[in-house]
């Protein structure tokens, strides 16, 4: 893997049914640091990270890596749905995107990673045959194995029971050390938990609060009484903003 | 196994109707007739069946074949889709009765009119089908794909076209279901073999009941075919969510 960049969003405009979701909004995404963007549900978190992973052509913005390289072929994407294809076994999902572009497949490299998640005795399994907290387990693999710097994580963890989020963060947080990553969700505790930087997206059109900075090692301990007293004040916030 | 009991209560309506038709067996022959007259005529019932059933089998393969290109090729090339597009539908619009005629005029009397009436017959159903699913492939994987920075060959052929099979199975099955009607139709209006061609000499002449048996022997067959088409798409898709059946077998 090359060395993580840090991104700057500049300047970024969305419309959206002739309404500004966002207008003139500007970004950073340090090296190897986990942001997180918290926001309520419609408020334009994931289209800001849709923006970053070029698959918003109509939007407006500049973005840019601080060592100039075009992002496009370094960049990794996660979205809630686990989006494994159901007719390949779960290897073979891990493995899609070197499938796509023609490439030798990291065979071991996959299969090493599938133990490390707990799924070496899975990997023919196909996806209907596994619950929830797998699937989502395949696709944090296929996400990492792709090996790239920039990691954009668009609610990957939002649709599982508590006990198998917390695990899975346990093992992102593990995972993803090293590389930038931003993370998008509407759980406080989940940005607690995992952000080095936390935002928090508000209002219409859309801003971004003040970078918030918890103190301490990622995945960062749930019975610290510091962290739950932010998760309570950033909840007040986000439902302060609900009834505006 | 059980729904083979449709069989002998079918066989009794039929009685039943026979009997309410006056026993004519020139209007409706009672089921004991028309058997006899297939163990009494099967060594002209079955050459005329396998002429019929090999109609039908070719124009499904070519069918199904000249569908899915047509669907490909669409979905590779979408300006190509407002060109072929009329074509499609005129296929399908166009009544094959119409066109059965004309059929046999150009391709003869012989077997290839009625594999291009089966063939036409199906073609509609296969492609709409599969272009439908071609269309339909769910955003979430067309994205992921495109930040794997998947080459758009890859997109259609290893993304669009496996996702698009279960909307092809579909469109298949109904082929399978009305390929038939092609062929049949086809030798209704000129041939010198096959079911069609023996129904219409049967009803000339009178011999209803070989008309009932040959009748018979092509709706066994039909079912026969489709039965065995779906089997075979099940087998070939297994991970084609099947809510339906599961919920049946629980």
């Amino acid at each position: 893997m090359t060395i993580a960049p840090a991104v700057t969003v500049h300047a970024a405009r969305l419309t959206y049914g002739g309404q500004a979701l966002f207008d003139d909004l500007d970004f950073t995404l340090e090296a190897e640091r986990c942001t997180c963007l918290l926001g309520t549900s419609g408020v334009g978190k994931s289209s800001l990270l849709r923006l970053i992973a070029g698959l918003l052509p109509d939007a407006d913005s500049r973005i840019a890596s601080d060592d100039g390289l075009p992002l496009s072929l370094r960049t990794a994407f996660m979205a809630q749905q686990d989006l494994l294809l159901p007719w390949l076994n779960v290897l073979d999902n891990v493995l899609l995107g070197y499938r796509l572009r023609g490439e030798t497949p990291p065979q071991e490299q996959a299969i090493a990673l599938l133990e490390r998640l707990g799924l070496a005795d899975r990997l023919k399994d196909r996806p209907a045959q596994l619950s929830g907290g797998m699937r989502q387990r395949v696709a944090l693999a296929r996400t990492l194995i792709e090996d790239r710097p920039l990691i954009l994580m668009d609610e990957p963890f939002s649709a599982l029971d508590a006990v198998t989020r917390f695990r899975l963060q346990e093992l992102a947080a593990e995972l993803l050390q090293g590389r930038t990553v931003l993370l998008v969700t509407h759980d406080p505790l989940e940005a607690l938990r995992l952000g080095h930087r936390i935002h928090v997206m508000t209002g219409r059109p859309a801003r971004l609060s003040d970078a918030l900075e918890p103190t301490g090692e990622t995945p960062r301990d749930l019975s610290d009484p510091e962290l739950l007293r932010l998760q309570g004040e950033l909840l007040k916030r986000l439902a302060a903003e609900e009834m505006a | 196994m059980s729904r083979l009991l449709i069989l002998p209560v079918l066989i009794l309506l039929w009685q039943l109707a026979a009997w309410a038709a006056g026993g004519q067996s020139y209007i409706l022959p009672e089921p004991m007739l028309v058997a006899e007259a297939w163990i009494n005529r099967y060594d002209v019932i079955l050459p005329n069946a396998g002429v019929t059933a090999l109609e039908i089998l070719l124009g499904l393969g070519l069918g199904a074949l000249l569908g899915v290109s047509t669907a490909l090729c669409m979905a590779a090339a979408p300006s190509l889709r407002r060109w072929m597009l009329p074509v499609l539908v005129a296929s399908q619009a166009v009544p094959v009765f119409a066109l059965a005629p004309i059929l046999v005029l150009w391709l003869g009397y012989g077997m290839a009119s009625k594999v291009a009436m089966a063939v036409i017959v199906i073609y509609f159903p296969v492609t709409a089908a599969f272009m439908d699913g071609l269309r339909r492939t769910d955003p979430g994987w067309l994205e992921l794909a495109r930040c794997m920075n998947a080459p758009r060959a890859a997109l259609l052929l290893r993304i669009r076209l496996p996702a698009a099979l279960p909307a092809l199975a579909s469109g298949l099955r109904v082929a399978t279901a009305v390929a038939p009607i092609g062929a049949v139709i086809g030798e209704w209006v000129g041939s010198s073999a096959g079911l069609g061609y023996l129904m219409l000499q049967a009803n000339a002449r009178m011999q209803i009941p070989l008309m009932f048996a040959a009748l018979i022997t092509l709706a066994v067959f039909s079912v026969g075919l489709y039965l065995a088409v779906d089997h075979a798409l099940r087998r070939l898709l297994p991970w084609q969510s099947d809510a339906l059946s599961s919920y049946d077998q629980n």
